[in-house]
C-alpha cells in the first residue's frame, strides 16, 4: 500500500481570507476518504487547492501526488496526471456537445501520457458501456455539456466523466448535494465501479446518507481549516447523530479537563 | 501638421508596418476629393453620363452632410481629403514577386487558416499566375453559370455589359442620400460585384468574391448589387479570411440586394480586416450600409455575418420586408479584441402583412475591446401579423472588455408579435477551470467555449466558410486570456 496524495501542513488563503490551517492528509491506494464538516469548514476549498483552482494561493506546506509536487503543475497537468474533481456546481457549456467535450478531454489525457488519439468509434463504445453503470440516457452524449440538466443529470453527468476518464484520485465535492434517493444510488453505484486498488477517493459531503452507499475506509472531520478528527466509517454515524456541536462540546471538555 | 493629419500618419505608418503591402507607385489620382475626383473617377472607368451625373450628384449631397456620430465608437477624426480615392489596378512588376517578400506574419496566418499554398500566393497578390491561373478558373465558372443566365461581374463590367440592369437597380435599396458614408460610397466607388440571377434558377454554385480578390483590388469603396429574379435562389459568399491589401485606412462599401417574388438571397460575410495592433495603432475603418429589400410577395433574405477584424466596424446589414410574406434573417458573429470596435447589428423593417423576422447575434469582446449591438425592429401600421424574434448574446473574455445593447422596437400595428431575449456572460473562470480540469489546455478551451457559444450563427454558413470562420475566431483571440 502506497501514498497516493500527501498533505503535509497546508495553508490556503482565498482572497486574502486564510482557510486551510495545517492541513494533513494522507490516501493509500485502494481507499476511499471521507470529509465532513460544517459549512465554511474549508471542504471545497481542500478540493479547489489540489485540483488547482485559480484564486486559491497556497501559503504553506507541501501535497503530493504519487510522489511528486503537485503544486508545481498546471491544472490541466494535475489533470491529466491523474486528479479528477467532480464539481458541486458542474459547468454549463453551451454550444459544446457532451460527447465531444468528453473525448476532448480524453484525448488531451492521453496525449499527455504519449498515447495515440482514440478514434471516434472506439471512444463511443467506451461511453456507452460506461453509461449503463450510471443508468444514464443516451441522449445525454447528444446534449450540450451540462445545458438543461437537471441536478441529478448534472451530478451523474460528473461520475459519468469519471468514469470515462479514469482517474488516479477522484475528489467527489458535495456530489450528493440536491440528489434524490433513485440518483444517490446511482451515483454510488458509478462510484462503486470505479473502487478500484490503483485509485483512491476523497467523498467531501455533509451528510451521512451517501456514506451509507459508498463505505469510507476512513471519515475525517475538517473544522476550522484543519482535521480536527479522523476515524473509521462509524464516526460519520456519531456525527450524523449528534450534530459537529457535539465534537465542539468534547474538545470544550477536553480542554478543560486539562 | 494638424493633430488630425499626424494621427492618419501614424495609422498608415503601422499599415506599412504590418507590411504586405509594399511602397507601390500607383497611377491613381493623389489624396484630396472634389468635383474633379469624381469626373476622374468615372472618366478612368469610361462611365456612361448617366452614372456620372449619379455620382455628382451624390457627392453634392455629400458635401451637406456630417459624418454620423450616434454609434458607441470612438473614431478619430477622418481628413477625407487626405484619402487618395483611386489606385490604377497594380503593375505586376510593382507587386511583390514571390512569397519570400511577403510578410511571413501574414502566411503563417494563411497556414493557420488552411489555405492551400498556390492560394496563399493569390490572396497576397503575389504575381505567379502560373501558380494559381485565376482567369482560367473565372472562365470556367462563368461558362457554367452563363449556360443557365446568371450575370455575375464585376461592378464596373457590369455597367458596361448590363447598363438597362445597373441603372434601373443602382441606389434603389440604399439611396444616394441614405447616409454619409453610402453617399460618399456613391460618388467614388471603385469597383465592386455585380450579380443577376433570372427568373426561376436556382443558382448551381455559390458565388464568391473569393475568386476575384486580386480583380477588386482597386479600391477601398466597394458596391455590391445583387438582384433575384422572381423564384430565384442565390447564395452569396463575400469578403476574405485573409488581412486584404488596401491602400487605405478608410473603407466604406454598399450593398444592395433585390429580392423579387418568392425568390431568396443568402448572403454571408467572414470579414477579417487588419484589426491594428495590440496596443490599438492602425487597422481599418469599416464603414458599411448593407440593406436588402424584399420587394415583392414571398421574398426571403438571409445574412450571415462573422466580424472579426477592423479596428473599427460600422455596419447593419438590414431587411426591407416590403412584400407581403416576406422574411429577414440576421446571424452575426462579432468579435473585438485588443482595442477594436464594433458597433454591428441590423434592421428590420416591417411593411407588408406576414413578414417574418429573426435576429440572432453574437457578441464577443476581449482584451479591451468593446463591442456593440444595435437593432432595429420597425413595425408598420399595414405589417398586420408581422412576427420578430431577436437573440443577442454577449460574451465577456477578461475584465477590460465590454459589452452594449441597444434594441430599438417600433410597432405600429397591434397585431405584431415581437420577441427580444439578451444575456450577457462572462467566460467563466468556472467554464475555464471546468475545462482545465479535465486536462483541457486554456486555448483549446477558450476555443471550444467560444466555438460554442457561436454555434447558432456558425451552422448558418456554408461549410467551408464555417471551418474558416472558426479558424478565424481562434486566432483572433490569440492570447486573449493568461
Amino acid at each position: 500500500m502506497s501514498a497516493i496524495l500527501e498533505i503535509k501542513d497546508l495553508y490556503a488563503s482565498v482572497e486574502g481570507t486564510e482557510i486551510l490551517k495545517g492541513l494533513n492528509l494522507t490516501l493509500n491506494t485502494g481507499e476511499i476518504h471521507a470529509i465532513m464538516g460544517p459549512n465554511g469548514a474549508g471542504k471545497s476549498t481542500l478540493g479547489n487547492v489540489i485540483a488547482g483552482r485559480d484564486g486559491y494561493t497556497v501559503t504553506a506546506g507541501e501535497v503530493l501526488f504519487k510522489g511528486k509536487d503537485l503544486l508545481q503543475l498546471d491544472t490541466e497537468e494535475r489533470a491529466c496526471e491523474g486528479v479528477f474533481l467532480a464539481f458541486q456546481y458542474p459547468v454549463e457549456i453551451p454550444g459544446v456537445n457532451n460527447t465531444y467535450f468528453l473525448r476532448a478531454a480524453l484525448n488531451a489525457q492521453r496525449a499527455y501520457r504519449g498515447e495515440a488519439p482514440m478514434d471516434a468509434a472506439a471512444f463511443l463504445r467506451l461511453v456507452r458501456e460506461k453509461l449503463k453503470i450510471l443508468d444514464l440516457k443516451d441522449d445525454l452524449l447528444k446534449r450540450a455539456v451540462n445545458v438543461g440538466f437537471s441536478g441529478g443529470e448534472k451530478k451523474r453527468n460528473e461520475i459519468f466523466q469519471m468514469a470515462v476518464l479514469e482517474p488516479t484520485l477522484a475528489i467527489l465535492d458535495e456530489t450528493d448535494s440536491g440528489l434524490d434517493i433513485d440518483a444517490l444510488r446511482a451515483v454510488a453505484a458509478g462510484v462503486n465501479a470505479l473502487r478500484d486498488a490503483g485509485r483512491a477517493m476523497l467523498v467531501i459531503t455533509h451528510y451521512q446518507r451517501l456514506l451509507d452507499y459508498i463505505v469510507p475506509d476512513v471519515v475525517h472531520v475538517l473544522a476550522d481549516g484543519k482535521i480536527v478528527r479522523s476515524g473509521g466509517a462509524e464516526l460519520a454515524l456519531q456525527l450524523e447523530e449528534k450534530g459537529y456541536t457535539w465534537l465542539q462540546q468534547e474538545d470544550q471538555q477536553v480542554l478543560e479537563s486539562s | 501638421m494638424s493633430k488630425q493629419a499626424s494621427q492618419i500618419d501614424q495609422l498608415v505608418a503601422a499599415k506599412y508596418k504590418y507590411g504586405f503591402v509594399t511602397d507601390i507607385e500607383t497611377e491613381g489620382l493623389p489624396p484630396g476629393l472634389d468635383e474633379s475626383t469624381v469626373r476622374a473617377i468615372s472618366a478612368f472607368k469610361q462611365e456612361p453620363e448617366w452614372l456620372l451625373e449619379w455620382r455628382l450628384a451624390a457627392f453634392q449631397h455629400w458635401l451637406t452632410l456630417t459624418p454620423p456620430n450616434w454609434a458607441k465608437l470612438d473614431i478619430l477624426p477622418i481628413d477625407f481629403q487626405a484619402v487618395s480615392y483611386y489606385a490604377a489596378p497594380i503593375q505586376d512588376k510593382d507587386r511583390p514577386q514571390s512569397l519570400d517578400e511577403v510578410d511571413p506574419k501574414l502566411l503563417e496566418t494563411y497556414e493557420k487558416l488552411g489555405v492551400p499554398l498556390h492560394e496563399r500566393a493569390r490572396l497576397a497578390g503575389v504575381a505567379v499566375d502560373a501558380v494559381f491561373d485565376s482567369v482560367s478558373v473565372g472562365t470556367t465558372f462563368k461558362k457554367e453559370l452563363a449556360e443557365v443566365g446568371v450575370i455575375f461581374c464585376s461592378f464596373s463590367e457590369a455597367v458596361q455589359e448590363h447598363p438597362e440592369l445597373v441603372r434601373q437597380y443602382l441606389g434603389s435599396v440604399v439611396p444616394v442620400s441614405d447616409n454619409f458614408f453610402a453617399c460618399l460610397n456613391s460618388a467614388v466607388f471603385s469597383d465592386g460585384s455585380f450579380c443577376y440571377i433570372p427568373k426561376g434558377v436556382r443558382c448551381p454554385m455559390e458565388l464568391s468574391t473569393y475568386f476575384r480578390i486580386n480583380a477588386a483590388e482597386t479600391g477601398q469603396f466597394e458596391r455590391t448589387l445583387i438582384i433575384a429574379e422572381e423564384g430565384s435562389q442565390v447564395s452569396y459568399l463575400e469578403g476574405c479570411t485573409a488581412p486584404m491589401r488596401d491602400e487605405n485606412q478608410l473603407h466604406a462599401a454598399v450593398v444592395e440586394l433585390i429580392a423579387l417574388k418568392d425568390s431568396y438571397i443568402k448572403y454571408s460575410t467572414v470579414q477579417n480586416w487588419y484589426p491594428g495592433d495590440e496596443n490599438g495603432v492602425g487597422g481599418i475603418y469599416n464603414f458599411v450600409t448593407k440593406r436588402a429589400d424584399c420587394r415583392e410577395d414571398g421574398a426571403k433574405v438571409s445574412w450571415t455575418q462573422v466580424e472579426t477584424g477592423s479596428a473599427l466596424t460600422w455596419k447593419y446589414p438590414s431587411c426591407v420586408l416590403r412584400g407581403d410574406n416576406t422574411t429577414g434573417e440576421f446571424y452575426s458573429v462579432a468579435l473585438t479584441n485588443n482595442y477594436q470596435q464594433a458597433d454591428t447589428g441590423t434592421k428590420m423593417i416591417h411593411l407588408g402583412k406576414n413578414t417574418r423576422s429573426k435576429i440572432i447575434t453574437k457578441g464577443i469582446s476581449a482584451g479591451h475591446g468593446q463591442n456593440t449591438y444595435r437593432g432595429l425592429v420597425h413595425v408598420g401600421k399595414n405589417a398586420t401579423a408581422a412576427r420578430n424574434y431577436s437573440q443577442c448574446d454577449s460574451m465577456l473574455i477578461g475584465k477590460t472588455c465590454g459589452a452594449h445593447t441597444f434594441p430599438y422596437i417600433e410597432v405600429k400595428n397591434p397585431t405584431a408579435q415581437v420577441e427580444h431575449e439578451a444575456t450577457t456572460s462572462k467566460i467563466g473562470e468556472d467554464q475555464l477551470f471546468y475545462c482545465l480540469q479535465r486536462g483541457i489546455s486554456e486555448e483549446d478551451a477558450i476555443s471550444m467555449i467560444v466555438d460554442g457559444f457561436c454555434k447558432e450563427v456558425f451552422r448558418e454558413l456554408p461549410m467551408e466558410f464555417a471551418v474558416e470562420a472558426k479558424a478565424l475566431l481562434e486566432i483572433s483571440l490569440e492570447g486573449a486570456v493568461g
